[in-house]
């Protein structure tokens, strides 16, 4: 069953600050994906990886075209969804790890984490945080720490940790194993699969081949638009 | 998505003299939710805070509010008693200045139970033992309670500003600039709690702020102010990421990164 799919999908930035420079980065795009799969989004540094991304969490709004979203058994197209829309969205369907953590002042690691759980109550989401933060070699000594000061392969840890809590029926990936070392890569990868073996959809890029041929099923290529012309 | 909204506002018009405050300005809040105003000074978000609440009358336009019966009442169209109750009960409003709405020569747990009092509960023991409880959900310690907020600082007059606000579990919250001229460490704490206890508790929230970093953190959806016109709104993270006007692309990108 398909979990997203695109339609005539575009999108341009429009900077008013630089004299009103239009940079295009997605035009056309048709892309699509369905539950228990994942496909990489490949193509070169600046091609708009991200930036589909990003649109396809409603993150960046859509210039043109369709997105297509299944939520609650019926397709949201997130190019024309109200913000509540998008929001509820997010809530139920759409979970999204980033590449960089935004960290909030004062709340702990473990509470970062435990916030974004569904349909728990808090103490049973603060042992699924617990649990899943211990999977990803994050100590328990530091699971009551803010993270502002940790380092960059604990904060990812703890971003994906936050991203896999939900357990949401689509999983978007923006490079979740960019700074961690072989073994803390490979739990990421287990993870990885045993959502797809749920029936999640993943859409990620990873610019490591090892993760990308470890988890996904296909490749949906990005290319810059100059090239693709 | 049909549900109702809480707060509803259409075609407000305000002008100062030949100075637009708000031009054509419509609004919609949905019950637990917050919204935030933001944009620079004099960009008409203050006067926009105030119109929503009934402080301030609008030149033309309309502001409806959801009783929890579920009836709509014209904001402006209240006699003042009404709307007086509705702001000691429903609604509550956090002001940029503690003092503005604290008693100063009142103690900290009578300005608490104050408000309590005003809705009417009586039972003395149970009033202090509210505004303790209050206190502490604030972080204020239980033996500041008959201290005048006089001898507070100004981080703890503002979580006891929200003390009060929040002691009569109000639906609805105006907030104006709560984190203005605090120290950052005071801030990042109060924005902590707010975030805390508007999420716990559901309360709905149109919150005034010029700091985009304080919008993201606490807004569900954002409105952009300039010169009395809502030039962009939308979804927080969608307007601070991918801002699409002129002004707000230049509010974004004026921002220094720590």
């Amino acid at each position: 069953m398909i979990a997203i799919e695109t339609h005539a999908l575009s999108k341009q930035f429009l900077l008013h600050l630089q004299g009103g420079v239009r940079i295009p980065v997605l035009r056309d795009v048709a892309f699509s994906v369905s539950f228990g799969e994942c496909v990489a989004l490949t193509g070169p540094s600046g091609a708009g990886k991200t930036t589909l991304l990003r649109s396809l969490y409603g993150n960046y709004r859509v210039g043109s075209g369709a997105l297509l979203v299944r939520h609650q058994g019926a397709m949201v197209d997130l190019a024309t969804a109200s913000p509540r829309e998008i929001v509820s969205v997010r809530r139920d369907t759409l979970g999204y790890v980033s590449q960089f953590l935004r960290v909030v002042p004062r709340v702990s690691a473990l509470d970062i984490v435990a916030e974004a759980a569904r349909g728990v109550t808090l103490a049973e989401a603060r042992a699924k945080a617990t649990a899943l933060l211990l999977r990803l070699h994050i100590p328990a000594r530091l699971h009551g720490l803010p993270p502002a000061t940790f380092s960059g392969g604990e904060q990812q840890r703890i971003n994906l940790a936050r991203g896999f809590i939900g357990e949401h029926p689509i999983l978007l990936l923006d490079e979740p194993t960019a700074s961690l070392d072989a073994a803390r890569r490979d739990i990421v990868i287990a993870m990885i699969r045993e959502a797809v073996d749920r029936g999640t959809a993943v859409v990620g890029i990873f610019h490591d081949a090892v993760v990308r041929d470890a988890v996904s099923n296909r490749s949906h290529p990005v290319l810059p638009l100059q090239d693709a012309a | 998505m049909s549900d109702p909204t809480l707060l509803s506002a259409r075609g407000l018009n305000l002008r100062f003299g030949a100075v637009p405050a708000l031009v054509d300005v419509d609004a919609d809040l949905w019950p637990g939710e917050v919204l935030a105003i933001v944009g620079e000074s004099g960009s008409g978000k203050t006067t926009l805070l105030n119109v929503l609440s009934g402080r301030m009358a609008p030149q033309s336009g309309v502001v409806w509010y959801r009783e929890p019966a579920g009836g709509l009442v014209d904001v402006h169209a209240m006699p003042a008693p009404a709307l007086r109750a509705l702001h000691r009960s429903d609604w509550g409003f956090v002001h940029q200045n503690p003092r503005d709405s604290l008693r100063m020569g009142v103690s900290a747990g009578g300005n608490v139970g104050e408000r309590l009092m005003a809705q009417g509960s009586r039972h003395y023991g149970s009033i202090r033992e509210s505004a303790i409880a209050w206190l502490s959900e604030v972080e204020i310690d239980a033996s500041r309670v008959d201290d005048l907020p006089r001898t507070f600082s100004g981080g703890m007059l503002q979580r006891l500003q929200i003390a009060r606000t929040l002691v009569t579990h109000p639906r609805l919250v105006f907030m104006d600039e709560p984190t203005g001229g605090l120290d950052v460490s005071v801030q990042a704490r109060l924005l902590d709690l707010i975030r805390g206890l508007v999420a716990r508790l559901g309360i709905a929230a149109v919150l005034v702020t010029h700091d985009l970093a304080v919008a993201r953190l606490l807004a569900h959806r954002v409105m952009v102010m300039q010169q009395g016109c809502v030039v962009e709104s939308g979804l927080t993270d969608q307007v601070l990421d991918d801002p699409q006007h002129p002004y707000t692309q230049l509010l974004v990108s004026s921002v220094l990164a720590a």
